[in-house]
């Protein structure tokens, strides 16, 4: 069958599975919408909570950016899932404890203050509203490559479907849409993992795999290190730069990672304290199924890709190089006119001069754009349509249930946070539930038409989102139930410094006309997070410590918090 | 909850945090990071070692982790009459 047919049909069914499944699981009340009534299994958790954490960008260009970085692509496979330690053992079980929907809602309590709670409020929705758009684009991008669909109509149809089954069922229906999701996109990932494995290096586990060795009898990493290292590049499996950029944004990404209020929220779903726990476990132990398995990808995709390309003269380039080539992915461009392709890095001088003049070779003829290595990977491993198909669909399964779980966290910020709470107390629980559902209507056809045209600052979606995630919400959490004696003027300051100095430095390196030779010992905006995560430690324990105790029944909540069942210290 | 208990409580939930952030620590800012060049003069069949424990061996830890965590907490729990 043709790859289109295959994708249609492929796609269609988990269309269908999800809108199937958001009918059967409406939502009737505010704590069903908000929290899924706070029933959900452990483990369906923990796998609603990976789909939920892993993006677009994770499923497509995560192998891709770590076959170009190399080693250094470290950061965003320990970033990325070490903030589940973080998550497990210093927040999720006291903010499941603590009850209530949202994250604003604990900042709120715990430092009795509107301001607190709308500080919070401003933070929980810049970060998941820059973060829904890159998500709703990633849809209509995989729609566009694959269905022949123009790029916008791409986006309505993503738009549609979230809207359908967030409006819907809320959380409950997002959670359930979720596990269906994450299925898919497993299932999608490490199929060609595994095929690509066998074929390379004949170990049907991709991460025992990337340790095997070749036909011609040499450690995968080994050959890869080397036929690098002979195009001019760095070697792949150690660092050439200085390790304080390394550790700074691997630690703002585990920061921030702990501070997504997507990502927390999940954990006011199941139904106990030790639940959220092990929850937490499971969560990462799906993440990691597939996080292990991307730097193998991106291994076996990099030395595939020079293998069958570098130094072949063009017209004798497998099929798929053509095909690739139009989508705009990879590119060849013949600069010595000599018909064969010259791949290398023709920034290194002293390459340039010991071999690339010597050949005659004027510049680096190959370009690819890192998603590729996931999209083309089936392709380049000779496999059957249905699996490229399958890779669409995941895809797309990982674009949707990011953006749902986003979308909600914007809609429970401005039904629950700023109208309940705030604006209109006396609104009723169906008068609620309805201004939700509205919410989260609104959220997702302006994340969708900002997904179409989206502003300048969304590609820098990742240093923003956790960036302000480490310095604000991390902190200010960890504080609230770590100590009793951080109080509203400490925890508010600390916020509100670790907030305006990250987004300044991330402003002024990313807009502001900032040269990465100006950078602070060598942190680049990614890892400024850190240190504003710091600097929010200092400065919240340093006003506390001058100004009045917290009120006796905030210490009383903070008390009781931290254990699993009991309710106040005079029980 | 009496609050030599309450303390008892809190305290051994604070010495099993520490523990395990420590190794949380050491094996990705340690191992997969500041000592990786160190460690790479050892290999682990294929893998370079400090390469391993940065792009594969620090996230397994960071599994095995959060379940000793559960492990150690439920049965804290469990001593002390908390859990529910």
């Amino acid at each position: 069958m043709e790859l289109q047919t295959w994708t249609f049909i492929i796609v269609g069914v988990t269309f269908a599975l999800y809108i199937g499944i958001a009918i059967w699981s409406r939502a009737k009340s505010t704590s069903e919408f908000y929290v899924a009534g706070k029933g959900v299994h452990p483990i369906t958790n923990g796998m609603a909570t990976a789909a939920d954490w892993m993006s677009a960008a994770s499923f497509l260009s995560m192998a891709g950016l770590i076959a170009f970085m190399g080693y250094q692509g470290a950061q965003y496979l320990m970033g990325w899932t070490g903030g589940y330690v973080l998550l497990a053992l210093l927040l999720a079980p006291y903010l499941r404890k603590f009850g209530k929907f949202t994250v604003p809602d604990f900042i709120g309590e715990r430092y009795y203050s509107q301001i607190a709670r709308i500080v919070a409020v401003i933070c929980a929705l810049f970060v998941s509203f820059t973060y829904v758009v890159g998500q709703m684009k990633g849809v209509g991008v995989a729609f566009a490559g694959f269905l022949n669909i123009p790029f916008e109509w791409g986006v309505i149809i993503g738009v549609a479907i979230v809207f359908f089954y967030a409006v819907l069922g809320g959380m409950k229906g997002i959670t359930y849409t979720q596990v269906a999701q994450y299925c898919v996109l497993i299932f999608a990932y490490l199929v060609p993992a595994i095929f690509i494995s066998i074929l390379m290096v004949g170990n049907p586990i991709p991460q025992i795999g990337l340790g095997g060795t070749l036909a011609d009898g040499t450690y995968l990493l080994d050959k890869l290190d080397m036929i690098c290292t002979e195009l001019g590049f760095k070697e792949y499996t150690t660092s050439h730069r200085g390790k304080t950029d390394l550790f700074f944004v691997t630690a703002a990404l585990m920061l921030g990672t702990a501070g997504l209020p997507h990502v927390i929220v999940r954990f006011f779903t199941v139904p106990k304290v030790a639940d959220a726990r092990r929850s937490a476990g499971w969560a990462l132990l799906f993440i990691a199924l597939l996080y292990t398995s991307a730097p193998a990808i991106g291994a076996f995709a990099r030395t595939n890709l020079i293998q069958t390309v570098n130094n072949k003269p063009y017209t004798e380039l497998p099929a798929w190089f053509g095909n690739w080539e139009k989508t705009g992915l990879l590119a060849f461009e013949d600069k010595n006119e000599d018909g064969v392709v010259q791949y290398y890095d023709d920034t290194n001088e002293a390459y340039i001069t010991a071999k690339a003049q010597p050949n005659g070779w004027k510049g680096n003829e190959l370009k690819v754009d890192r998603d590729i290595m996931v999209l083309a990977n089936p392709s380049i491993a000779n496999l059957p349509n249905w699996v490229v198909a399958l890779v669409v669909a995941g895809g797309l399964a990982a674009a949707l249930s990011t953006a749902a779980g986003l979308l909600l966290v914007i809609s429970t910020s401005i039904a629950h946070d700023l109208l309940k709470k705030w604006l209109r107390p006396q609104i009723s629980e169906q008068g609620e539930l309805r201004a939700a559902r509205i919410s989260i209507a609104v959220a997702v056809l302006v994340a969708g038409y900002a997904g179409i045209d989206p502003p300048g600052f969304v590609a820098q979606v990742v240093a923003f989102a956790f960036g302000l995630a480490a310095a604000s919400f991390f902190p200010a959490i960890v504080m609230g139930i770590f100590s009793k004696r951080m109080n509203m003027p400490g925890a508010v300051s600390g916020m509100i410094v670790g907030l305006v100095f990250t987004a300044t430095y991330i402003l002024y390196f990313k807009y502001g006309g900032g040269s990465s030779d100006q950078y602070w010992f060598g942190i680049s905006p990614e890892g400024i997070g850190t240190i504003g995560m710091l600097l929010n430690f200092a400065v919240a324990i340093t006003i506390s410590s001058f100004t009045k105790a917290p009120p006796a029944h905030i210490q009383e909540l903070v008390y009781s918090i931290r254990i699993p069942r009991s309710s106040s210290p005079n029980d | 909850m009496s609050d030599n208990r309450y303390k008892a409580y809190w305290n051994t939930n604070l010495k099993y945090l520490f523990l395990l952030l420590v190794i949380w620590f050491i094996v990705s800012f340690g191992a997969g990071i500041i000592f990786a060049d160190t460690l790479n003069q050892f290999r682990l069949g294929g893998f370079k070692l400090g390469f391993w424990f940065a792009q594969q061996g620090s996230i397994y830890v960071f599994v095995v982790l959060i379940f000793v965590y559960v492990f150690l907490m439920n049965r804290l729990d469990k001593k002390h009459e908390v859990d529910e």
